[in-house]
């Protein structure tokens, strides 16, 4: 029974198909397991590992935003300790 | 693949054979809602705005009303009007006459001597046309004849593993077999934008879809706005979603993997066949009702919280991978993805699955919404009334 989805290996994050509590170990689908640092909710996402404030968030392979604090491994990642950052639109036109 | 459908003398087939009761204005509303509910056969659509517009509104709303009087699953129209609005029932009458052979009648409230007249008038007009509605036969129609608009609603996580990436599935599926696809709500491919751009066909393309999004973010800035404040919804977040690339990057994957052929403007009619993108709010309902206007004859849309919504002229068929969603509002939804989350289900197999869904609805089936006779629009504005 996996309880995360490891969508891609670039990720620091998974996303949780189960709610876990803090201390759980979560079996992540695509690798390993984590302990879980604290109570996260169902279909939110656990950090892989200990992510510092200004560091990018990554899942499907691609940036998701930046921390705003310190993120414990195990940690709860959500919209209270990431942000989304502006596009540079113009370095993407071909 | 074939379906039984309602041939048209002009553009797509139609699933469905509506007569479609059309207000004008806000203020032909109710009288258009009661006209429809004398008539079996006949549906209206609640309109929000029409009078008191600047131009680029009203192209808008003229756009709108005009698609939906084109939609392939309408069989003619009775529209209903005040008499005072910017674009008079007469008017907005020969725009439609111009662009279809469909009949279509006009009444104008304060002509008519008030509301009661008109609908005396207007149920007689619908009544007959509803008649002759019920005659016209279903034919085989090949699958080139669907353009399926591709929507989602009230996101939260699953969205993005599980029911995007089937619809996604779908698409391409449905693309390999001739048929067309349409995604839109640009404000959700931020974040995604670079990703979604490597579909386009042509470098005109790729930066086309760029440029939609930088073109959004300033005009929402230029009115002192970020589009960061309202995307994610309360709702995604709470469903786990924290940022709008996120739910953008999980969005994009309803659209598949086959390269974009089009990208339209807000509310207008595609020219090419295949996977086409356009410009939209990511406002699901308001979404729904430009891709209703640019000629799709079904909507797809997957959720991951859960959405009553339905259209009164297209069948939304609404799907969800989050088991709980399913279970707790199954009234609402029609398919139960869940299985890919399980591991029971394939993305592919949940394509396969869709591919039988959407072709039920195609031959008549009801879905759910269309069964309770929902009909939820909302008309994107580019400024205030004034």
């Amino acid at each position: 029974m996996t309880n995360a989805i490891l969508l891609d290996e670039k990720d620091n994050v998974a996303t949780c198909t189960s709610k876990a509590a803090a201390g759980y170990t979560i079996k992540i689908l695509g690798g390993g397991e984590i302990i879980c640092v604290e109570d996260i909710p169902i279909w939110h996402k656990v950090a892989l590992k200990k992510i510092s404030c200004g560091e990018k968030i990554f899942k499907y392979g691609e940036i998701i935003g930046e921390a705003s604090k310190d993120i414990a491994a195990g940690g709860w990642v959500s919209d209270k300790n990431i942000f989304s950052v502006p596009r540079d639109y113009a370095s993407e036109m071909i | 693949m074939n379906f039984y459908g309602y041939k048209r003398a002009e553009g797509r087939a139609g699933i469905r054979n509506h007569v479609l009761i059309l207000p004008t204005c806000a203020c032909g509303s109710e009288t258009a809602r009661i006209v429809a509910s004398q008539v079996r056969g006949a549906v209206n659509i609640i309109f929000n705005t029409g009078c008191s517009d600047v131009q680029a509104n009203t192209d808008l709303s003229q756009k709108i009303l005009t698609g939906f009087a084109c939609n392939p699953n309408v069989f003619g129209v009775v529209i209903i009007g005040l008499g005072c609005e910017t674009v008079p029932h007469a008017k907005l009458r020969d725009k439609i006459k111009s662009m279809t052979t469909k009949p279509v009648i006009s009444f104008g409230i304060q002509e008519e001597g008030g509301t009661l007249k008109t609908i005396e008038k207007a149920v007689r007009a619908a009544r007959d046309l509803a008649a002759e509605a019920a005659l016209q036969q279903k034919e085989l129609c090949d699958i080139s004849e669907l353009l399926m608009g591709i929507e989602c609603g009230g996101s939260d996580a699953t969205s993005g593993i599980a029911s995007n990436p089937a619809v996604g599935n779908l698409s391409d599926k449905l693309i390999d077999l001739g048929a067309s696809t349409l995604m839109s709500e640009s404000i959700e491919w931020i974040g995604g934008e670079h990703v979604l751009a490597k579909r386009a066909a042509t470098p005109e393309l790729h930066n086309r879809i760029i440029k939609i999004c930088a073109d959004y973010e300033a005009h929402l800035k230029a009115a002192g706005q970020d589009c960061r404040a309202g995307q994610p919804t309360p709702g995604n977040k709470f469903g786990g979603l924290s940022t709008i690339d996120e739910k953008s990057l999980g969005c994009i994957k309803k659209g598949g993997t086959r390269p974009i052929v089009e990208v339209l403007n807000q509310a207008e009619r595609p020219t090419k066949r295949g996977a086409i993108v356009m410009d939209t709010a990511g406002y699901d309902i308001s979404s729904v009702t430009s891709m209703v206007a640019a000629g799709c004859n079904a909507i797809i849309f997957t959720t991951g919280r859960g959405t009553p919504t339905g259209n009164a002229i297209v069948p939304v068929l609404k799907v969800t991978a989050n088991a709980q969603t399913f279970s707790w509002m199954e009234d609402n939804i029609d398919v139960d993805l869940s299985g890919i989350i399980a591991g029971d289900l394939t993305i592919s197999n949940a394509g396969d699955l869709l591919l039988k869904k959407i072709h039920d609805v195609c031959n008549g089936r009801l879905t759910k919404a269309e069964a309770y006779g929902f009909s939820d629009i909302a008309v994107d504005h580019v400024c205030r009334f004034v």
